[in-house]
């Protein structure tokens, strides 16, 4: 209990840091994700290959081997950010990845159909898709979407050996103060659970108020 | 015929893999006619009417739309199918919005109309198809019959130039046909260009100008509903009515 009591703002700051890296990097999941997957199903064969590329070699690389790319590779190329930003970016894109996977399924969901009636009356690809297609695949994505996002928040723990603040790299330096272990793990594992537990009831609610009536 | 060509379709030929559905289809619809398409289960009928606003795209040969030839996807090919609208077999509503928002989304969206007079205009239509009481239910709500009246008011809309119905009571229940085919007899009436695929000879006969016959992914017959139903030339055409008038 003392690891806790005695290191109560070193835990608030780490779990601020997991809380951050998750919100930012779920707002850039969500829209890249679903601008790819808007590609995947576009009409211009060129968004095509692009969003099935970028699915493709996001999905396929070790995120720890995307950090080092991004937070070693971009800077060679004279971009210069914090390691936050850069966390931030690894974290996104690599999630984008599965969430535009997600909602593509969501959208081979939706009756062909309703497209073919909202393009026989005039719609361009993207009316069809944003007013007619999208809202009705977003409630069919609901689940799988937040399963992604809890992911992500437990994913972010890999910030933490690039020297970002967040909530798992916290043991080291309780674990340097002589702190037992078992103890501060089972606090972090709390964090983490505050973190995706809420994940979890937002989603809830949300399929609750837009899940499919059936 | 009547006036002149709004719906040309010059030597279209299509395939789907090896079966080819469309064979040297030419066909013209004037302005104010009103064509039912009729003939067997996979003659290619619901084909050629998907190729007319380019659902289903064709191989070879052009088809045109008051003069101006089907463009390639895209914006130009959204606004030509602005003027052309479809009903389908099955309704194809907007699940997820209500009968009004339904017949309202396109006026808006497409013609870039104000929300209140698109809404006054859906009402309208809705009046006319004798759906006025229902603008706020969703279409899981209604009857098949209605849900198709809807998509009749949500075509008209768009104030077309043409409408094209494929197979529009093909999957309503008997009793629900005819409140349907009351609304297109009257827009027969009013003059409107109409292409229909139906098996409802009742409305054949009464409404149409003339009558295709398809048999094959060809046109075997095109010629007044009269001397269709009462003097079929080819034997196919023979065939099948004699299958379909026995009862």
């Amino acid at each position: 209990m003392n690891v806790l009591l005695d290191n109560f703002s070193r835990y608030g700051e780490g779990l601020l840091g997991t809380v951050e890296l998750t919100v930012f990097a779920s707002l850039l999941a969500l829209v890249v994700g679903v601008v790819m997957a808007a590609f995947r199903v576009a009409p211009v064969g060129s968004l095509r290959v692009f969003g099935t590329v970028w699915v493709m070699v996001l999905r396929n690389t070790p995120l720890t081997l995307l950090f080092f790319a991004v937070l070693l590779g971009l800077p060679r190329f004279g971009v210069v950010l914090p390691f936050k930003v850069f966390a931030v970016l690894a974290l996104g894109c690599y999630t984008s990845a599965f969430i535009c996977e997600a909602v593509r399924s969501g959208i081979n969901t939706v009756p062909v159909g309703q497209g073919e009636a909202a393009r026989s009356l005039g719609m361009t690809f993207s009316q069809t898709l944003g007013d007619v297609v999208l809202p009705q695949a977003f409630r069919t994505v609901i689940p799988p979407v937040g399963s992604t996002l809890i992911a992500l928040a437990k994913n972010s723990a890999i910030a933490g050996s690039f020297s970002v603040v967040e909530l798992l790299g916290t043991y080291k330096t309780l674990n340097e103060l002589g702190y037992s272990i078992v103890w501060t793990f089972v606090w972090i594992a709390v964090g983490y659970l505050i973190v995706t537990l809420t994940i979890s009831a937002l989603f809830n609610v949300l399929e609750k108020r837009w899940g499919v009536p059936r | 015929m009547a006036g002149d060509a709004l719906i040309e379709l010059r030597g279209v030929n299509k395939h789907y893999g090896k079966l080819h559905v469309l064979q040297d289809i030419d066909l013209t619809v004037g302005r104010g006619e009103v064509v039912v398409v009729i003939g067997p289960s996979g003659s290619g009928k619901s084909t050629l009417c998907r190729t007319i606003n380019r659902l289903e795209p064709i191989e070879s040969g052009t088809i045109t739309l008051d003069g101006h030839p089907l463009p390639e996807e895209g914006r130009e090919l959204a606004r030509l199918r602005a003027e052309v609208g479809m009903v389908f077999q099955s309704f194809n509503l907007f699940a997820h919005k209500s009968v009004l928002a339904n017949v309202m989304l396109a006026p808006v969206k497409v013609r870039k109309r104000g929300k209140e007079e698109a809404e006054q205009r859906a009402r309208q239509l809705l009046e006319r198809v004798g759906l006025a009481a229902h603008a706020d239910k969703y279409p899981a709500q209604l009857s098949g019959g209605q849900q198709q009246r809807v998509a009749i008011a949500r075509a008209l809309a768009m104030e077309p130039q043409a409408l094209l119905f494929d197979e529009p009571t093909s999957a309503l229940d008997p009793e629900m046909i005819n409140e349907v085919l009351e609304v297109m007899q009257q827009l027969a009436q009013e003059g409107m260009t109409m292409v229909v695929v139906t098996h409802e000879m009742g409305f054949a006969r009464s409404a149409a100008n003339r009558v295709v016959f398809m048999a094959d992914g060809r046109i075997v017959e095109d010629r007044t509903p009269e001397e269709f139903f009462t003097a079929p030339e080819s034997d196919r055409a023979k065939d099948f009515l004699s299958k379909i008038l026995k009862h």
